[in-house]
């Protein structure tokens, strides 16, 4: 249904070929073309100003080499002002700190936390031999904390046990207890989903981060976000300080532009892209993949 | 506050406002252009903007809000709840059931979501909040069947309404798209007007992409209906807009919280107002 824009582009150039440098009016006509197609891949409205900005200052007098029309021209300069952006290729969860090391899981409801909770602890048993332990602090949504459990199971993976009547703060210092009995090297505490603006859930996100003091916080956020990206990220990253984000539901046809905007207003790189639902369904995130993915190449 | 020039950039203004509520681009600028005509370069009072953008916005959207109907003579009546993963089938399932044993009906749920780990333990807990039987079966179970089943139960039981959940599925996956056809087609051996109500959930924080959502839903399970979940938090859902002007679906409910009383009939008019920020 979308058009990719080296079409659009190439409708706005064909005009122009054989000129040597593109001019400051050539460059504007394509700059709304590229907005748009920027739009329609659900990138922030704040987040597509500031990149059409750079564009324009690389576009603007760059020369047309003789292998190449205007339009690939552009969409070349788009194309690496946007992998510029994304930043640098996946980085993965970082486990360099003491044992046991904590991973927090936070993000809205629904996003793909849970699952990513476990494809992480699967990941991190099978391929990098860890002893891992997860602990599911939502009480709150219906039969939460058994669907961590049956993950574990699926998985071969530790779960806490469950306690009924705990809070979400007790559930993450008996779960650091545990791992540190237990001589596991992670935990990972899958939280409950929480809206950005609610303000004693948000007040609760930071009491276990405090109680539990993660080494990654990791804001697990569906690729089909609109332009909402920008202020949920921004908010969980103020509240606690995310280290990095775990994009899902990339296994979608969603354009992922939520990846640019999240990216842009915390500074926080992507680390993890969810394909699936199954508990391998984990990737490393390539910033060329999200570019091309963007712009419909 | 001053009066203002309707102008090239105060339009542009207006598009901006539109564009971060995912309302798209067309739409955004259908909209504001059918909002200059008559009024270019007038001038304006800044709130009389907002009133007339969310009028704008209003009369799109009027057509599609359309309440639920469960009386049509349907026994059971059968509602099947589909969408993308984790858009809020399941807990929209246990509010409609909340509001429908308030009204005084005998409310069947079934647990068609045969996929997912403790899916199936969820919308228990939801049956026991809200008093309604739940027929499950087993997870790795086949989908298909246990809506045959729930069908035959709810039918022996003579429950007025049976709400059947099913497993999240991205509309782009075929297979698990065929696998949500063949339980339409099981349900309608027990009753060929069956499903009467296929209604699509749709999360507000989903951008451009809730587009094919309907659109490919609709034409594999016939999706009757709209529910926006999570309008709750600072998405305004605008997407359902460009809905509305595409496919004029009904859009029965909205989804504004995580508790069982949280769900709310769509008024086309609070809808645009939050959208145009004057809400
Ligand atoms: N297709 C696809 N589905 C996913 C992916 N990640 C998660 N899901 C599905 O999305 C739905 C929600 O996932 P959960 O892990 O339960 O999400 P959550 O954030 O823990 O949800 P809450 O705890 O209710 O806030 C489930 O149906 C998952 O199977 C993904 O990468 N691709
Ligand atoms: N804030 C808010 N959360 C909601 C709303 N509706 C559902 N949720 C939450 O969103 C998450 C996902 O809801 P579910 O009902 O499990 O979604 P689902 O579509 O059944 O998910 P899958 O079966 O995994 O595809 C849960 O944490 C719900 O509590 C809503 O209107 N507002
Ligand atoms: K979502
Ligand atoms: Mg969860
Ligand atoms: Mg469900």
């Amino acid at each position: 249904m979308f058009e990719s824009l080296s079409d659009r582009l190439s409708g706005i150039f064909d005009k122009l070929t054989g000129r040597g440098a593109l001019s400051e009016n050539d460059v504007n006509e394509a700059l709304r073309e590229i907005r748009r197609a920027l739009i329609e891949a659900d990138v922030a409205l704040p987040v597509v100003r500031s990149f059409t900005d750079k564009v324009r200052n690389r576009a603007v007098g760059a020369e047309v080499v003789k292998s190449v029309t205007p339009g690939q021209m552009v969409v070349k300069i788009v194309h690496d002002q946007l992998i510029e952006m994304l930043g640098a290729e996946s980085q993965g969860v970082d486990l360099n700190a003491a044992a046991p090391v904590a991973i927090m899981m936070v993000g809205l409801q629904g996003s793909g936390k849970t699952t990513t909770t476990a494809k992480i602890a699967r990941r991190l048993t099978q391929r990098d031999k860890r002893k891992v332990l997860m602990a599911s602090l939502d009480t709150r949504r219906p039969a939460a904390q058994e669907q961590l459990k049956v993950l574990g199971e699926q998985n071969d993976v530790d779960s806490l046990p469950i306690i009924e009547g705990q809070g979400p703060v007790e559930i993450a210092k008996r779960a650091m207890t545990a791992a540190k009995l237990g001589g596991y090297d992670v935990v990972l505490l899958d939280t409950a989903g929480r809206i950005h603006i609610d303000e004693p859930l948000m007040a609760e996100m930071a009491e276990v981060k405090a109680a539990a003091d993660p080494h990654e916080i990791i804001l697990v956020a569906d690729a089909l976000t609109g332009q909402d990206a920008v202020n949920l990220a921004k908010n969980f990253d103020e509240r606690v300080g995310i280290t990095g984000i775990a994009l899902t539901r990339m296994d979608g046809d969603g354009r992922g532009g939520a990846a640019l905007s999240m990216q842009a207003v915390t500074g926080k790189p992507v680390k993890l892209i969810g394909t699936g639902e199954k508990s391998d369904a984990l990737e490393d995130f390539h910033p060329k993949r999200i570019a091309d993915r963007i712009l419909g190449m | 506050f001053t009066k203002r020039k309707l102008d090239a950039t105060m339009l542009e203004e207006l598009e901006d406002i539109l564009i971060q509520a995912d309302l798209g681009v067309d739409t955004a600028m259908a909209i504001t252009e059918r909002l200059s005509e008559g009024r270019y370069d007038k001038e304006i009072e800044p709130e009389e903007v907002r009133a007339i953008l969310s009028e704008e916005v209003e009369k799109v959207l009027e057509p599609v809000a359309r309440p639920l109907d469960l009386n049509r003579g349907k026994s059971p009546h059968v509602v099947l709840m589909v969408g993308v993963n984790g858009t809020g089938k399941t807990t929209t399932i246990g509010k409609l059931s909340q509001k429908l044993a308030s009204e005084g009906k005998t409310v069947m749920l079934a647990a068609g979501d045969t996929f997912r780990a403790a899916a199936v333990e969820q919308l228990k807990i939801w049956g026991q909040r809200t008093g309604a039987e739940v027929v499950a079966g087993d997870t790795g179970a086949d989908a298909a069947g246990l809506a045959f089943d729930a069908m035959k139960a709810a039918k022996e039981k003579g429950v007025d309404v049976l709400l059947i959940d099913t497993a999240g599925r991205l509309q782009n996956k075929t297979e698990l798209m065929d696998e949500l056809e063949k339980v339409i087609r099981v349900i309608k051996k027990l009753d060929p007007d069956a499903p009467h109500d296929v209604i699509l959930t749709l999360d507000a924080t989903t951008g451009q992409n809730a587009l094919n959502q309907v659109e490919i839903f609709g034409k594999v399970a016939g999706v009757t209906g709209l529910v926006m979940t999570k309008l709750d938090g600072t998405a305004r859902g605008g997407i359902l807009v460009a809905i509305a002007a595409k496919n004029q679906l009904p859009v029965h409910f909205i989804g504004v919280g995580e508790g069982v009383e949280d769900l709310e009939p769509f008024s086309a008019k609070d809808f645009a107002s939050a959208i145009a920020g004057l809400a």
